[in-house]
């Protein structure tokens, strides 16, 4: 899933600052899963901002609402109805959110209300980790199920460097060395040699540094 | 064309057989050329080469190939050194045919230290390719005369090709294989990370030898003379990949007040002395961090001056 953390709250009322009415937008998907943006946050931020304007003796009128899915139109089509009732929408969506509101409905202000981090998944509760890089030409396989592209900080296709200390990458011991384990890996099922070829350098085409991506799917086109 | 790949002096030095020795300066924080000539003086006609760090721990300094070329102007010869972290395929081919066209002809090859370590966290990383693609990269340019895409070079850089190897990152089985790979990619000769460990370095020249490495190319060990017990214990805990053994401390912090650089000078001579005699060592890598001016009584305590002539 896409994995997002919250901003904080001072950052919000900085952005809506001046705002009387303001719409807090959350999203069924992904940032529910990662506890972030889903009905429950939407009720804590627009609670959050009520306080804060009370407080401050400037009130805001705050609503909610929750949509299946931020990055499908036909959902965005639902905030029709009342979005003119607001100056502002914040969104809790990844960064897909904010942008497909804007593009629906390019008169309103739309604020981003979360930190769009990775594609990544849970690994303890409460602790996500970043798995997959989106570089669009997947090569997994090679190392064992282990992507070195999103896992290594130098994304090395032959690692680990000398930086690799036990277990742990370089730039933190908070950091774990990918390219440890799966060299580790690869000895415990005998199948080292894998590691002993050369890998020409990667086409970084498909990835984000080819330039904004698309998906055609022609068999859906209608 | 002669029969070296490059006709650098370290390659003639190591292919004539002679104990290699080679030195490491890190240009200045600045365009301070006087205090780069100033430590370049001390490293004159004490090593075959001279390795010219890039932006090293990720710490901007003078470009690695403009030191270079105020080298060749001393009349010194540069082990050019370049990391991926900060070079796409585009700048990293043009800078090997800049450095060759001011008359560079040694080349080290590194992934780089990552820039969260150095003094602009902040930056995007590259690494566009990694260290082993680079040496291959080298090599195609020089051997085969081609750019990465395939298209012809008007006059291929003719460059003696490097790469480091750290015998003490983990997991330590697999750092001969690493090694190798190094070698199969292209690599002339290796210079390795500051050995301190000498034990665990003999275990792994013997993994190398017994695979035939040391025959497919020549390996430098790297030696840094340690100059004070703050420096030692810094060493030890705070650089990743670092191996200092306990007693060596002790042995600095027991030479007593005022006596401990001394002390590290005498190590540093022993541990060149212990390489001489370790099968498949074809040279030293002596990097004398901020300390260019102790290398030539190092060199000599050591018995490798004067330098041979080829």
């Amino acid at each position: 899933m896409i994995v997002a953390e919250a901003k904080p709250i001072k950052e919000i009322l900085e952005m809506i600052n001046g705002l009387k009415r303001v719409l807090v937008v959350g999203c069924k998907g992904c940032v529910t899963v990662c506890n972030v943006g889903g009905a429950k946050e939407v009720a804590i931020l627009a609670s959050a901002i009520r306080i804060a304007g009370k407080k401050h003796h400037n009130e805001v009128e705050v609503g909610e609402m929750t949509l299946e899915r931020q990055c499908d139109p036909e959902f965005i089509e639902e905030l029709k109805d009342i979005i003119n009732d607001y100056e502002g929408i914040i969104s809790l969506a990844c960064g897909v959110g904010p942008q497909f509101i804007s593009e629906r409905y390019p008169e309103v202000k739309v604020f981003p209300g979360v930190n769009t981090k990775f594609i990544g998944g849970a690994v303890e509760h409460g602790i996500w980790s970043e798995r997959c890089a989106g570089c669009g030409t997947c090569i997994i396989h090679l190392f064992e199920g282990m992507c070195p592209i999103a896992r290594c900080s130098k994304s090395l296709l032959h690692g680990p460097c000398g930086g690799s200390s036990n277990g742990k990458c370089e730039i933190s011991p908070e950091v774990e060395c990918i390219w440890d384990k799966i060299v580790k890996k690869k000895m415990e099922n005998g199948r080292l040699e894998d590691l002993l070829t050369l890998k020409p350098p990667k086409d970084w085409r498909s990835a984000r540094d080819g330039g904004p991506r698309k998906s055609v799917r022609e068999e859906l086109v209608i | 064309m002669s029969e070296y790949k490059s006709g650098s002096n370290l390659e003639k030095v190591l292919k004539a057989g002679h104990f290699a020795l080679t030195g490491e300066c890190g240009p200045p924080k600045g365009a301070n050329v006087e205090h780069l000539k100033e430590k370049l003086q001390h490293l004159k006609g004490m090593v075959d080469a001279v390795n010219i760090t890039d932006n090293q721990t990720a710490v901007v300094r003078l470009a690695s190939w403009a030191a270079c070329t105020i080298m060749i102007q001393e009349g010194m010869e540069p082990n050019f050194q370049m990391v991926c972290r900060d070079r796409n395929r585009l700048a990293i081919q043009s800078d090997i045919l800049g450095v060759y066209a001011m008359g560079v002809r040694n080349m080290l090859c590194l992934s780089g230290d990552h820039q969260r370590f150095g003094n602009h966290p902040e930056a995007k990383n590259v690494y566009d390719i990694d260290s082993i693609q680079l040496i291959s990269l080298v090599k195609k340019m020089r051997d085969e005369g081609k750019f990465m895409n395939g298209e012809d070079i008007d006059v291929p850089p003719k460059l003696f090709i490097g790469a480091a190897s750290n015998p003490f990152a983990d997991p330590f089985e697999f750092r001969v294989y690493r090694l190798k790979l190094k070698i199969e990619a292209g690599a002339d000769f290796i210079q390795t990370q500051c050995i301190y460990n000498i034990k665990k370095f003999r275990e792994f020249m013997k993994r190398a030898v017994d695979m035939g490495l040391h025959e497919r190319c020549y390996i430098l060990a790297g030696i840094t003379p340690l100059k004070s017990v703050g420096m030692a214990r810094y060493m030890a805990s705070a650089v990743p990949g670092m191996d200092v053994p306990d007693e060596l401390i002790k042995r600095l912090k027991g030479a007593g007040k005022g006596k401990v650089a001394e002390e590290g000078i005498k190590i540093a001579v022993e541990q060149i002395q212990e390489m001489k005699e370790i099968e498949g060592v074809a040279g030293v890598h002596l990097m004398a961090i901020e300390w260019e001016h102790r290398v030539p009584e190092i060199v000599k305590m050591a018995g490798l001056y004067p330098r041979p002539k080829v």
